[in-house]
């Protein structure tokens, strides 16, 4: 079915034939998804594709049918905190950080008594700043340091699977290669399914991706090749593979990726 | 919130043709028999005590007619336009109050004081409604609760007189219409409850099916897209308020003459829950359902009462004797049961029977027992809502 | 100046009252968006329990000394188990519906009164009240109830309690957190439907102990007085901000205030009517800046 299948023994996280409703319309028909068990996955698409809705249906955050396999096992019956438990951490697209509480409280929540100890070293190596302001209201934090809280919070605890979505949505350049930085030193502990836009960002910490479109899995696979592709990219994402960084796709690229069985179902 | 599967696709499930027109006059049948109760001289063993067209029975079916109209009345707010009112009763108080202070203290003969009192009544929901419809969702519930004690405060305190306090205060007998007054004209005020049905059934129907009943049932479905068509909710949530109002103040009027006088019970906020509940046991949203809720609450209410009174039930061990002992605890619990397990209320049920016979799962609206998709849906609305403020 | 003294004490015991309702009010609506209507009921249910064991029913309660306090912990205790039996059996089925949630919550806040009147009647009970209670205090030149100073004591030690129990517990930050963003709170790994009944247990406790203190406060206890007082704690939850706990003790002590000192310098009522009226101006004024969520 998929390319990330094949190429790795056993995906960590395998959701197959997820199909979201929300008011009575189709948000997800039928998405595939693998994410390798080393590194970062990208979950791709253009806006309104269904990128967050998966994240969401994944962590049974909204209503769906569908099967979700954790390192192989069945989850998708078990109510979010459950499957959390599993090893699970996420940062959601709005950061999901608790504005009236302090940071040193937000990552209090981030705790899970009973497993190891939270890795607090980890995340004050990665962000010291938060160290300094763990007193601080986290409302009063800025949007980049609202970031870090959320991913400290994904790092804190003993996770087998790091879930951010869009993690540079909206922050200044500089806070965005900040974030990338610790995304890609994270990636090297866990792997990450990171959401993302910012294809600079793709290219640089991305080793395997998907691609939504309406709704549906239009390719699964290395993310490499379709980067490197400027009309798959156009095609799938709407944005010339190259805007970002200014052309520098190889002269050979094909859109052999791009053509894949998935990618014609989506179209028709 | 009303129920997924629309009600035409009730109908359709009736096969034959002349069966289903058939089927179609049994309104107009039960009309026909209702109009004829009080000619009834045969017994209801257990429904009622004695012959049906005693005064007794005709006064208690009088009073349930006339709470069917009020619960009709009611649900063009609560069933058809989404809007959860917690202080309806106060129109329908007013109603009666208002014409009984007018003719006790303005000696006006009932007619023109019912007017008065309907008109005002109507007045009064239009002033409330546009105050109280600036704030939705729970925060209505709330100032509409909130005004409606109001009212109920003002009329115990007696204010000068004019309420007549916790006793209430009787209609003066003189003014009031001979053709409704005294026992013997049981059978009159059991038409005349009638006749506030059928013009509450009649108003109701045809405000639903006017362009205005569409409208209501866009808001009640989703706000927004109606706002999105390019139309103000306000207005139209505000005529379903103050048509609502007109009913329940005329419905008041005829409380008055039914039961002699104006009476603070009324005004309470227990009556306006009960009245909720009236409406949410037949059946939210329904053509019939308000009216079936309205009349077999009042009736079980009165009926449970007089059981609850008999040797019967005082001689029973306390398990049995105390709940059955009170009417509105065996409401009170039934209410919850229907709510929690027959959304749609009575009116629902035979669709229900209907479809577990042909042996097909029953379509709920979102999946209300599995756990994920319940808790996620309750959290996504939550977290929707705060990007949006 | 006596009567001022006795007047604002005498509010202020009121308020005391209203915030035992109100605290757990508060919490409930903050966390799970669930105005509790039958609310009054619990405190009704722990006023009777309270009455029940103060009357010589439970062995070791009675009216006097430790016999009291005992009869108002096993009524708080029922109260306690009340809530949670309400959050498990009628509230958690119906998380997905919200509306529904709110009319079965309607349900039980007129059942559960009916059933009291049913088995102890429907008159008011004579409440058994400590002769160390019955006495009055001199404060001021005033002689003051001494129900009242133990009512403002009560409240003050639940507010101190409660604040204590969510500033400095891992429940309590998640029961903070859970106000803001549920969902959030159990993406973390966290199952959040145990705060939702941790919060209606302590919700009930607290209406429990109102109502066995507001047995003492008015002498008597009859089944529809939780309702009755229970307008009067929404007003406060409303004026106080919804979910704020700290908000809520501000505005039983206006609302207390408002209520006594109306009722006294004009006509009696016009402090109850001034109360109500102020739920609706507060709502309509300011319907977001007030009350957060609550639109």
């Amino acid at each position: 079915m998929n390319a990330a299948g094949n190429a790795h023994p056993r995906p960590l996280l395998a959701a197959r034939d997820l199909r979201v409703r929300i008011g009575g319309r189709h948000i997800l028909h039928d998405v595939h998804l693998d994410v390798a068990p080393h590194g970062v996955t990208a979950l791709l698409g253009r806006n309104g594709a269904g990128k967050t809705t998966t994240v969401r249906a994944i962590l049974g955050l909204v209503p769906r049918t569908g099967s979700i396999l954790l390192d192989g096992q069945d989850v998708s019956g078990l109510r979010t905190h459950v499957l959390v438990r599993r090893g699970i951490g996420y940062a959601p697209e709005d950061r999901g950080v608790f504005t009236a509480l302090t940071v040193a409280e937000n990552l209090r929540l981030a705790e899970r008594p009973g497993s190891r100890p939270p890795d607090y070293a980890l995340v004050h190596d990665l962000f010291p700043e938060l160290r300094q302001r763990a007193g601080q209201p986290a409302g009063t934090l800025s949007g980049g340091q609202q970031q870090m809280v959320a991913i400290a919070r994904t790092l804190l605890a003993d996770n087998r699977l790091v879930i951010v979505d869009e993690p540079t949505k909206g922050l200044a350049p500089k806070i965005v290669t900040e974030v990338a930085e610790a995304l890609e030193r994270a990636a090297r502990a866990v792997p990450v399914l990171m959401v993302e836009q910012n294809l600079a960002v793709v290219r640089r910490l991305a080793t395997t991706c998907a691609v939504l479109v309406d709704g549906r899995t239009a390719y699964a696979g290395e993310a490499a090749p379709l980067l490197a592709d400027p009309r798959a990219t156009r095609r799938l994402l709407g944005v010339a593979s190259g805007s970002t960084r200014g052309g520098q796709d190889p002269p050979g690229a094909r859109a052999s990726a791009a053509e894949s069985p998935d990618t014609r179902e989506a179209q028709s | 919130m009303s129920s997924n599967p629309p009600r035409d696709a009730v109908d359709r499930t009736h096969p034959a043709r002349g069966t289903r027109g058939l089927l179609r006059l049994w309104p107009a049948a039960l009309l026909i028999a209702a109009a004829a109760v009080p000619f009834g001289s045969f017994p209801l063993p257990g429904l009622l005590a004695g012959p049906v067209g005693s005064p007794g029975n005709l006064q208690l079916l009088a009073l349930c007619l006339l709470f069917g109209a009020l619960a009709t009345g009611y649900d063009l707010l609560l069933g058809r336009t989404g809007l959860l009112s917690f202080g309806h009763v106060l129109y329908f108080a007013f109603g009666a109050y208002a014409t009984n202070t007018v003719m006790l203290e303005a000696h006006l003969p009932f007619p023109v004081a019912a007017l008065i009192g309907v008109l005002a009544g109507t007045a009064l929901s239009a002033v409330l409604g546009a105050v109280s419809l600036r704030v939705s969702g729970i925060g209505f519930s709330m100032v509409t609760l909130a005004f409606a004690q109001a009212f109920s405060i003002v009329v115990s305190r007696d204010p000068g007189g004019l309420t007549g306090g916790e006793e209430g205060r009787a209609a003066p007998a003189g003014l009031l219409p001979g053709g409704f007054v005294g026992i013997d004209h049981t059978a009159d005020l059991y038409w005349l409850a009638l006749g506030c049905l059928l013009l509450t059934l009649g108003v109701s129907a045809w405000a639903l099916r006017s362009p205005l009943g569409r409208v209501w049932d866009g808001i009640s479905q989703n706000e927004q897209r109606v706002e999105v068509l390019g139309l103000r909710p306000y207005g139209f949530k505000l005529t379903a308020f103050v048509i609502a109002g007109a009913l329940a103040a005329f419905a008041g009027t005829v409380h008055l003459l039914l039961t002699g006088g104006a009476t603070p019970g009324t005004t309470t906020t227990d009556f306006s829950l009960s009245l909720l509940v009236m409406v949410v046991l037949g059946g939210s949203g329904s053509r019939w359902g308000p009216m079936i809720g309205g009349i077999l609450y009042t009736w079980a209410d009165q009926r449970l009462s007089d059981v609850a009174g008999s040797g019967a039930v005082a001689s029973l061990p306390g398990v049995l004797r105390v709940p059955l002992s009170q009417p509105l605890f065996l409401l009170g619990a039934l209410f919850v049961v229907i709510v929690a397990v027959l959304p749609g209320g009575l009116a629902r049920l035979p669709a229900r029977i209907a479809v577990v016979r042909r042996g097909r799962t029953v379509r709920t609206e979102p999946p209300p027992d599995a756990p994920p998709a319940a808790q996620g849906a309750v959290g996504t609305a939550r977290a929707g809502d705060r990007h949006g403020a | 100046m006596d009567t001022l003294v006795l007047l604002t004490m005498t509010g202020l015991g009121l308020g005391a009252l209203y915030f035992l309702i109100a605290s757990g009010l508060s919490l409930i609506f903050g966390l799970m968006d669930v105005l509790n209507f039958a609310h009054g009921a619990l405190l009704s249910v722990g006023a009777y329990a309270c009455w029940w064991a103060a009357s010589g029913h439970l062995p070791g309660a009675g009216p006097h000394g430790a016999g009291f306090v005992l009869a108002v912990a096993f009524g708080v205790v029922t109260g306690t188990l009340a809530a949670v039996a309400l959050e498990v059996g009628v509230v958690r089925p119906l998380y997905a519906r919200p509306r529904e949630q709110v009319l079965a919550n309607v349900g039980v806040g007129l059942a559960v009164p009916a059933l009291l009147s049913g088995i102890w009647g429907s008159d008011a009970r004579t409440f058994p009240v400590p002769d160390a209670l019955s006495g009055t205090v001199t404060l001021l030149g005033a002689r003051v109830p001494a129900n009242r100073i133990l009512l403002i004591g009560c409240a003050l030690a639940v507010l101190v309690g409660l604040r204590v129990l969510l500033g400095r517990t891992r429940a309590g930050l998640v029961v903070r957190a859970g106000v803001q963003d549920r969902a959030m709170v159990s993406a973390l790994g966290i199952d959040v439907r145990r705060a939702f009944t941790l919060v209606f247990a302590l919700g009930g406790a607290l209406a429990a102990l109102g109502g066995a203190l507001g047995g003492v406060y008015f002498g008597e206890v009859d089944p529809g007085q939780g309702t009755s007082l229970l307008i009067y704690a929404f007003v406060v939850v409303v004026v106080g901000g919804m979910s704020s706990v700290t908000g809520a003790a501000a505005a039983c002590v206006a609302v207390g205030l408002l209520q006594q000192f109306a009722n006294y310098f004009t006509t009696a009522g016009l402090g109850d009517l001034a109360v109500v009226v102020l739920l609706a101006v507060v709502l309509l004024v300011r319907p977001r800046g007030l009350m957060g969520r609550l639109t």
